[in-house]
């Protein structure tokens, strides 16, 4: 068994070798593969994301609070400055911290720093994000302590946490599967990190793992089903289409907005091309959890009304079929947002509008404008349960109660 | 608005000027976006007069069903509440005469020149239905407007429209022109803004509304459309029936 | 007293069409680039959403997207005896504000000139002599060719995904498409819209009266695009808000559907709103622009210096700079002498309202779009023998009827009292059986006594001189209004109306009745620095770091919207800039 492991990690390397085409090696050839790797890592892992103010902040040097169900957590500065990030830290601290949550004083970390994913990354895999940390400008910027509260504030809490939702270790790549489907397999459990946002969470914030990127709910939205789900999750697009979302943040379909907009932006739209075929080949696989009855159909009355308000304020730009336009206007028809069995993204979107992402590929970011001002709650809901139960969608009617209680948690968020 | 805009500008790449406390703001990076985005309309509400006395009201009400009359199958200028658009309007920064140029001197000029005065249109209606109401009082026995017969009433106007009716010390036909652009306006507007009560007026003449898609119906030629109208704060179609 | 920026390569005086284009070809170069806007930053789904653009009384009737003259205006007179008054709110035109400029509220019409119509004095003094034309009128050649600018007709097309039929594809004419265009390299980039009943009827009965009908150029999607930029572009819902209004769904050539979201990714870009360009500063020798001093919301006032500037404001503000910067000399039209205020001139339309029987004809008037309809070319430019007209000149025909919006769009017959039961009842018979506004879309010649200078009386909110236009319509034009709408009216009376209301223009020229924004001349191109402000590339003769874009260059109006035209020229000067200019930066003509 173990010599299998070795033979299929002995293919995954040279694919990791090959992530910086075109580059000549410099004159020490060790160390600029290594950076070069660990660059490439940082940005599957998305390390920028949290660890800098999302406006006018230094890359990496921290300081951006990250939103959990039980407070904020600020993400510490992980430039190499000797004093206040990472510079006077051992190979071994920095890997105890990313591989096992444990800090350089022993302490523990939440998991709003998701080790629990990054622990499949190699030892070699984290020894070159820090080769790579370490050529990046130190930034001189002392951290405040976190704001969680009892007991969470107990870092001690997180030692019983970790023996319950964490399980440390490598990536066992699965010898049945082909090298693409295990390279995405890496990728989407490793350093993408997918389930911090895809998979449900318990009541202590642990995953459910029953439930594995089934769709998970956080920072006001709900991160959608990712499995091969064909109504709620990724089943019916093609890998390509999954692969194009990954690298633009629009495809025939949808448009990335909210935290995964930033996601597109900050670190999927810069792998390469392989490696976001390899993810979407790997989340293509994944069996659907949803085992539910087919959903209860809407009465005539809401879906007459949401017809309505439909054709009158969506169709100029969904359609009045509800087709969209190809990575300008996502289609409604077969949406995993509009069929979600939790109604918060397609929710937020209606009463607040979006922006989806902008990138080098789909430089449009197209808006979608707010409609809280001009509907009600119960027309929001009409229209959201008419867009999930039409064109062949199906999905649980969303009730004016959901809307009215969306409206007030939404109040107190700015982003 | 001002505040909002700055908190949606404070949420994308931009500097402000500094050491100013200027609204005017450097952009770069990314196109601006905040949440509930954009400055919506402010429905006119219901309730009582905002602008008009009771006097002026009763006049303009009476203006608006003479210049709109009912008919069997449409509300005149009244009940469609050209009134009530038109108090809503002068009471806000269209009375005001805001954004226009208001800098000295006055002086009149051709009629080519264009509008020269420095009152506004609140200040017209004010001296404008004053000077009516002395008009009706002298020529009809003392009658104010609102109570002089049908007939009568479009005595008067016709006197105005014509220029025959001279209003003192108000120029009655210039009234006359704007009394009747702001209830025409009234009755055609979205009614969000007061007037155009159940979209009558819409619905007299087959406009389907604020609506923004055709795609089925430009190729229909010369068939009917076939929906009813809507306003931009929605229509009866969009409430479930109960 | 103000405050000095850092330098910058290049500064922009006014972010609409022909900013938003020279900042996107200038940034491609490398440099460095800032564009300073009068108005808001604005786009699409924050500042026109398709929730609630659609409120004609808020941004028809009201001007919500336009310039406030409070801000600043302009004062008219019709005749030099005259004294002028401001406008003291818009009328006969509607100047833009904020980015994206005119390009937001456009109809999209998007057309070229003819061939002839940059050779005009040559081109009607070789046909009909010399002694043909009005001794005081002004017309000249632009100094640019067709042939210059056909490239950057094509460029500009394409950037917008116009909507058309092909009529002239490299000298080959093409069935359907207007076969008096200029030679295209290109056949439009996407298929012409799709048209109404009205549309319809107007190309059936042109062609049975002999003309050959083609559908309107159009920046209106008739499919969804992706330009030469990436940027995608949905299609066109005819929802009827277009002029005036902002698009909201994409559907819409403009800065922000086109340009804007690529050109704000650029580093070496940025975009200060909401601050005022007072003046363009001149080194000591006067020759050379130092950069420019505007004012923020606050009134303080700030200096950004650039090696290049480019003026790029609404035609009449770029011209009103310049005699403020005291950049060329002022035109005297008593001496006839100067340059800065020159051939200033607008449009000359006429319209025609077709009454049909409402038992018989439904056309569905707010089914439109900006740039719908067909339209016929007979009788533009000199298309058709002038010899025994006695006028120059001319204009397309087209019902192009761009709404049905009910508080501007609610025609009677002309015999119609303005009020009452009969006015009631006859907008109720109307309204779905009238196509109204057909238009003649007149050229305005330019004249020795219409022109543009500053107001010795009336000031803006910083004490500067407004702006003084002294225009009015000359027999010329009137005459060919009077003709072109006898033509336009026999096609209506063709498509079966029962009644039809001529409405050819008529002088004096009125500030208070809306012809078109098409404002032009004031700082025009042209070969001889005696009569023109800029040379061939938009270049200031005298302050050769400076470019002066827009309608402004326009020695005189064709019988178009100015729009393509406008455009082509930016990316023409763009290419000479980029070409020649940075490689060696001077006068790029000897003057």
């Amino acid at each position: 068994m173990r010599s299998i492991v070795v033979m299929m990690l002995a293919a995954v390397v040279p694919w990791l070798a090959a992530t910086a085409p075109g580059l000549a090696a410099s004159s020490d050839g060790q160390a600029f593969e290594q950076i070069q790797k660990g660059q490439y890592l940082a940005t599957a892992a998305d390390c920028f994301s949290c660890h800098a103010q999302r406006e006018g902040g230094k890359p990496f040097a921290g300081g951006r609070p990250i939103e959990t169900p039980f407070g904020n957590i600020t993400a510490p500065n992980i430039t190499p400055d000797n004093e206040t990030g990472i510079g006077a830290w051992t190979d071994d601290q920095f890997v105890r911290a990313v591989r096992e949550g444990v800090g350089r004083d022993d302490s523990r970390l939440y998991p709003a720093m998701p080790y629990t994913n990054y622990t499949k990354m190699s030892r070699d895999d984290v020894l070159a994000i820090l080769a790579y940390l370490k050529t990046i400008q130190p930034v001189h910027n002392a951290m405040r302590s976190n704001t969680l509260p009892f007991p969470f504030n107990i870092r001690a809490a997180m030692r019983v946490w970790d023996s319950l939702y964490f399980t440390p270790g490598d990536f066992k790549p699965d010898p049945k599967q082909s090298t693409v489907w295990n390279r995405g397999a890496f990728l989407v459990e490793g350093p993408g990190h997918c389930a911090a946002c895809h998979t449900p969470k318990n009541f202590l914030g642990g995953d459910k793992t029953d439930a594995r990127l089934g769709g998970g709910k956080l920072q006001g939205w709900f991160a959608p089903d990712i499995t091969g789900d064909t109504r709620e999750g990724l089943g019916s697009w093609s890998e390509a289409e999954i692969a194009t979302y990954l690298k633009t943040g629009h495809n025939g379909a949808t448009a990335a907005t909210g935290p995964m907009a930033e996601e597109v932006l900050n670190s999927t739209s810069k792998l390469n091309d392989a490696d976001r075929m390899a993810m979407a080949t790997y989340l293509k696989s994944l069996p659907s959890h949803s085992d539910q009855a087919a959903p209860t159909p809407a009465g005539r009355q809401v879906m007459a009304a949401g017809q309505a308000i439909y054709h009158d304020e969506c169709s100029a730009c969904h359609g009045l079929e509800g087709k969209g336009t190809a990575q300008l206007f996502p289609a409604l028809a077969h949406s995993s947002i509009a069929q979600a069995s939790d109604p918060t993204t397609a929710i937020r979107l209606v009463l607040r509008g979006a922006r989806s992402v902008a990138t080098k590929d789909e430089p449009t970011a197209p808006g979608m404008p707010s409609f809280g001002w001009q509907l009600n709650d119960a027309q929001v809901a009409a229209v959201l349960t008419y867009v999930g139960n039409t064109w062949n969608n199906a999905a649980v009617p969303v009730t004016a109660g959901q809307v009215k209680q969306a409206r007030k948690s939404l109040s107190t968020r700015n982003e | 608005m001002a505040l909002r805009r700055r908190e949606f500008l404070a949420g994308s790449a931009l500097l402000l000027l500094s050491g100013s406390s200027s609204r005017s703001a450097l952009l770069s990076d990314q196109l601006p976006w905040y949440p509930d985005a954009g400055s919506p309309p402010v429905p006119a509400r219901p309730g009582p007069w905002l602008y008009f006395t009771a006097d002026e009201a009763r006049a303009v009400e009476a203006l608006a069903d003479r210049i709109i009359p009912a008919d069997p199958q449409t509300p005149g200028g009244k009940d469609s509440d050209c009134a009530v658009f038109v108090d809503r309007q002068l009471a806000g920064h269209y009375g005001r005469d805001e954004g226009h140029y208001l800098r000295p001197p006055f002086m009149s000029g051709t009629k080519q020149q264009g509008p020269q005065s420095a009152k506004g249109p609140a200040q017209d209606y004010r001296d404008g239905l004053a000077a009516l109401e002395k008009y009706c009082q002298a020529k009809y026995s003392g009658k104010r407007f609102p109570d002089l017969t049908a007939d009568d009433q479009d005595t008067v106007l016709k006197g105005l429209e014509s220029g025959e009716a001279k209003l003192d010390p108000t120029d009655g036909e210039s009234f006359f022109k704007q009394v009747l652009k702001d209830i025409q306006a009234g009755f055609f507007a979205d009614p969000l803004y007061g007037g155009n009560r159940d979209m009558v007026a819409w619905k007299m003449i087959g406009y389907p509304g604020a609506r923004y898609n055709y795609l089925d119906w430009i190729e229909r030629h010369n068939e009917r459309y076939p929906l009813p109208p809507v306003g931009i704060t929605g229509s009866p179609a969009w409430s479930q029936k109960t | 007293m103000s405050r000095k920026l850092p330098k910058k390569d290049v500064v922009i005086i006014g972010l609409g069409w022909t900013g938003s284009i020279i900042a996107n070809e200038l940034t491609d170069e490398g440099l460095d680039v800032i564009a300073i806007e009068r108005g808001p930053w604005r786009d699409t789904p924050t500042d026109f959403p398709v929730n609630y653009m659609q409120d004609e009384l808020r941004y028809h009737i009201r001007h919500e997207l336009f310039l406030r003259p409070d801000q600043t205006t302009f004062t008219f007179r019709n005749k030099m005896t005259q004294t002028a008054l401001p406008i003291r709110t818009w009328g006969a035109f509607m100047p833009p504000n904020g980015v994206g400029g005119g390009g937001v509220h456009w109809n999209a019409e998007t057309w070229r000139f003819l061939p002839s119509d940059f050779v005009l004095r040559t081109h009607l003094t070789e046909r009909y002599g010399a002694a043909f034309l009005p001794d005081d009128m002004t017309i000249q050649d632009w100094g640019v060719t067709y042939a210059d600018l056909e490239p950057h007709y094509d460029q500009f097309e394409y950037l917008c995904g116009t909507s058309g039929t092909t009529g002239n594809l490299n000298g080959q004419i093409q069935a359907g498409g207007n076969p008096f265009e200029g030679p295209r390299s290109r056949p439009y980039p996407n298929p012409p819209q799709k048209q109404g009943f009205g549309h319809t009827l107007y190309g059936k009965a042109a062609q049975e009266l002999g003309y050959k009908p083609f559908p309107q150029p159009s920046g209106n999607m008739s499919q969804a695009y992706t330009n030469p930029l990436g940027l995608r572009m949905g299609q066109c819902t005819y929802c009827g808000f277009c002029e005036w209004f902002g698009c909201g769904n994409y559907s819409k050539a403009s800065p922000q559907t086109t340009i804007l979201p690529v050109l704000i990714r650029k580093s070496n870009f940025s975009v200060r709103d909401n601050a005022e360009v007072t003046r363009i500063n001149l080194d000591r020798s006067g020759k050379r622009a130092t950069g420019v001093t505007f004012v923020d919301t606050s009134g303080e006032e700030w200096e950004q210096p650039a090696d290049l500037v480019i003026l790029s404001a609404f035609s009449v503000f770029n011209v009103q700079l310049l005699l403020l910067s005291k950049i060329g000399q002022p035109y005297d039209p008593v001496a006839n002498t100067g340059v800065v205020g020159r051939n200033f001139t607008h449009q000359t339309m006429s319209t025609v309202d077709g009454f049909f029987d409402k038992s018989k004809f439904n056309f569905n008037p707010f089914i439109a779009s900006g740039a719908i309809g067909m339209v016929i070319d007979e009788f533009n430019g000199d298309n058709f023998d002038h010899g025994s007209l006695g006028f120059v000149g001319g204009g397309y025909l087209a019902y192009g009827q761009t709404n049905g919006r009910p508080i501007t769009t609610t025609p009677v017959p002309p015999d119609t009292p303005k009020w009452g039961a009969k006015w009631k009842q006859a907008v109720r018979d109307n309204y779905l059986s009238t196509v109204s506004g057909a238009d003649v879309h007149g050229s305005m010649y330019s004249y020795r006594d219409v022109y543009l200078d500053l107001d010795s009386t009336y000031k803006d909110r910083f004490g500067r001189p407004l702006m003084r236009m002294t225009i009015d319509f000359h027999d010329n034009e009137l005459k060919a209004a009077a003709y072109l709408t006898d033509k336009l009216d026999q096609i209506i009376k063709a498509m079966g109306a029962s009644q039809t209301h001529k409405k050819p223009r008529k002088g004096p020229y009125d500030i208070t009745t809306y012809q078109t924004t098409h404002l032009n001349g004031g700082a025009i191109m042209g070969a001889d620095p005696k009569t023109s402000a800029i040379n061939r590339y938009l270049q200031s003769w005298d302050v050769p770091n400076l470019f002066v874009m827009g309608a402004s260059a326009f020695p005189q109006n064709a019988g178009y919207n100015p729009t393509g035209t406008v455009a082509a020229l930016a990316f023409w000067s763009a290419a000479a800039i980029r070409g020649q200019y940075l490689k060696n930066p001077g006068p790029l003509v000897d003057a």
